[in-house]
């Protein structure tokens, strides 16, 4: 479950930052790494919302700062 | 500062691009109206088969050497996602304009020195209305924290001054179907005055979405009895025109105060001699009576570039193909008098159409193009004026004539007016 997950994560932030695969490694961080701005980092969250069919509330969103964050916290609301 | 004094500064083109319903390219764009080209054809961008308008001028897809629009050839893939079609349009025809000036500030003063004024009649309507639908649906909450920033009017000016590091005036003009005219006037007067020495200046549009052409509909101003002619629809001063024809599309000009302009060799395109304003004071989407306010648009213009009628061998109309099209010939034939009758005017929405804030811009490069290569372009289906007139009016082919001075009309809903007096450049 949690490499489906991971692949799928992996996924969207290559089509929404536009970034080459394996550019995406888990410690990535999305702003520093990836080149994504603040607004890029919100879109993000609401894409992975949409697939995983997930609430991600904003404080828990803003901890979201790289490939892993976003696979763990995501891993824990599914096993929840 | 600027107006009466004999020092006003001078300004100049240094660059030009268009993105039209005929090519995306101010060369190709000129080149196919010159034809008597149309870019006008059926709707494609959305099902427009329960409308009563089913046409409309597109810019047209394919690879960009061949006039085409390939987007990433002018915005990351990445980036447009974040921006309406509008911006897209403008940002093509700005980095055209830029590149073609060859004007790159390396240094802060330079950058801080150079500023952008890109005007549009409506913004980002189909973005709009796409987050709309999701409101409506009971998704805010998934709306893109993109939708903002992408509808915004301004945000054609703030994405090409980032691409540049421009870091001068950063300014938008919104006034309907005339904002690429005032964008170009208003940038000027922002050289003379010294707020900059170099503007990227004009006008971007892209309103062929469902509720762009249904509004439009609804105000009756759209041409509805050509869906299935599209070419033959936009026919100004013509007795069968019956409303103008939506296009899309981006004009944009680098202004440059003349001395700068010299002192980095650039090339030049013609001179701003002149810009008038006025308004209507009137109706909402009628024009005053007998044009009254066009006429003191175009008599201010001409105040301003101190130039008489006769001096002017062209005027790009307004000419939208709707009734107001013989109001504005009045108007240029009460302001002109005697030199009437050898003078011409055509309007090139026959060809592609109202670009609304676009149209001004795209048009003032015509104006240009027409005066360095002396073509001037045609009004296209113009087979029986519903009114005859001393003025030549260019019908169906375009005309070999010497010009050194050229008149640009555009006219706005709200009863906004604005004219602007381009030059052959004369040092």
């Amino acid at each position: 479950m949690s490499n489906e997950i991971a692949d799928k994560v992996k996924k969207i932030v290559v089509e929404h930052l536009g970034v080459e695969e394996d550019k995406v490694k888990p410690d990535a961080s999305f702003i520093d790494d990836l080149g994504a701005d603040s607004l890029d980092t919100v879109e993000l969250v609401m894409a992975f919302e949409e697939a995983f069919s997930v609430e991600i509330p904003e404080d828990a969103a803003e901890k979201i700062a790289t490939v892993n964050d976003a696979i763990e916290y995501i891993s824990k609301q599914k096993a929840a | 500062m600027s107006g009466s004094g004999t020092s006003r500064k001078r300004v100049v083109v240094t660059g030009i691009g268009v993105v039209s319903p005929l090519a995306v390219g101010a060369e190709l764009t000129w080149k196919r109206l010159i034809e008597s080209q149309s870019g006008i054809g059926r709707i494609t961008q959305f099902d427009a088969s329960g409308l009563p308008a089913q046409i409309a001028g597109e810019v047209p897809e394919g690879p960009t050497a061949e006039g085409g629009l390939t987007l990433s050839d002018w915005v990351p893939v990445k980036e447009q996602k974040k921006m309406d079609r509008f911006i897209h349009l403008g940002l093509a025809a700005g980095i055209q304009a830029v590149e073609d000036s060859g004007w790159k500030p390396e240094s802060e003063e330079d950058r801080c020195a150079t500023g952008v004024m890109m005007g549009s009649g409506i913004g980002g309507l189909k973005t709009i209305y796409d987050n709309s639908v999701l409101v409506s649906s009971g998704k805010a909450r998934r709306l893109s924290p993109f939708f903002i920033p992408s509808s915004l009017i301004n945000l054609t000016a703030g994405h090409l001054s980032i691409r540049y590091g421009f870091k001068g005036p950063n300014h938008a003009v919104v006034t309907a179907c005339a904002s690429g005219t005032h964008a170009i006037g208003d940038a000027s007067r922002l050289i003379q005055h010294g707020d900059a020495d170099v503007m990227i200046a004009g006008g971007a549009e892209s309103a062929i979405c469902e509720l762009g052409i249904a509004g439009f509909c609804s105000a009756r101003a759209l041409s509805t009895s050509f869906n299935d002619s599209p070419t033959t629809a936009s026919r100004p001063w013509d007795e069968e025109r019956d409303g103008f024809i939506m296009g899309e599309g981006a004009g944009v000009v680098v202004l440059e105060e003349y001395e700068h302009a010299k002192r980095r060799g650039a090339k030049i395109y013609g001179e701003i001699g002149g810009y008038g304003l006025s308004g209507d004071a009137y109706h909402i989407t009628a024009p005053a009576e007998n044009h009254e306010g066009a006429f003191r648009a175009m008599q201010a213009a001409l105040k301003d570039a101190r130039v008489t009628p006769s001096d002017i061998g062209y005027v790009n109309a307004h000419g939208t193909s709707t009734m107001a099209d013989d109001l504005e010939l009045g108007a240029v034939e009460r302001l002109f008098g005697d030199a009437a009758a050898g003078a011409s005017m055509s309007s090139t929405k026959s060809a592609i159409g109202h670009l609304l804030g676009a149209a001004g811009a795209v048009e003032a490069i015509f104006c240009l193009q027409a005066m360095r290569d002396g073509i001037l372009p045609p009004t296209l289906n113009l087979d029986k004026p519903s009114r005859e007139s001393v003025m030549d009016r260019i019908p169906h082919t375009a005309k070999e004539k010497h010009v050194d001075i050229a008149l640009s009309n555009s006219f706005g809903f709200g009863g906004t007016n604005a004219s602007l007096i381009l030059k052959r450049f004369k040092a």
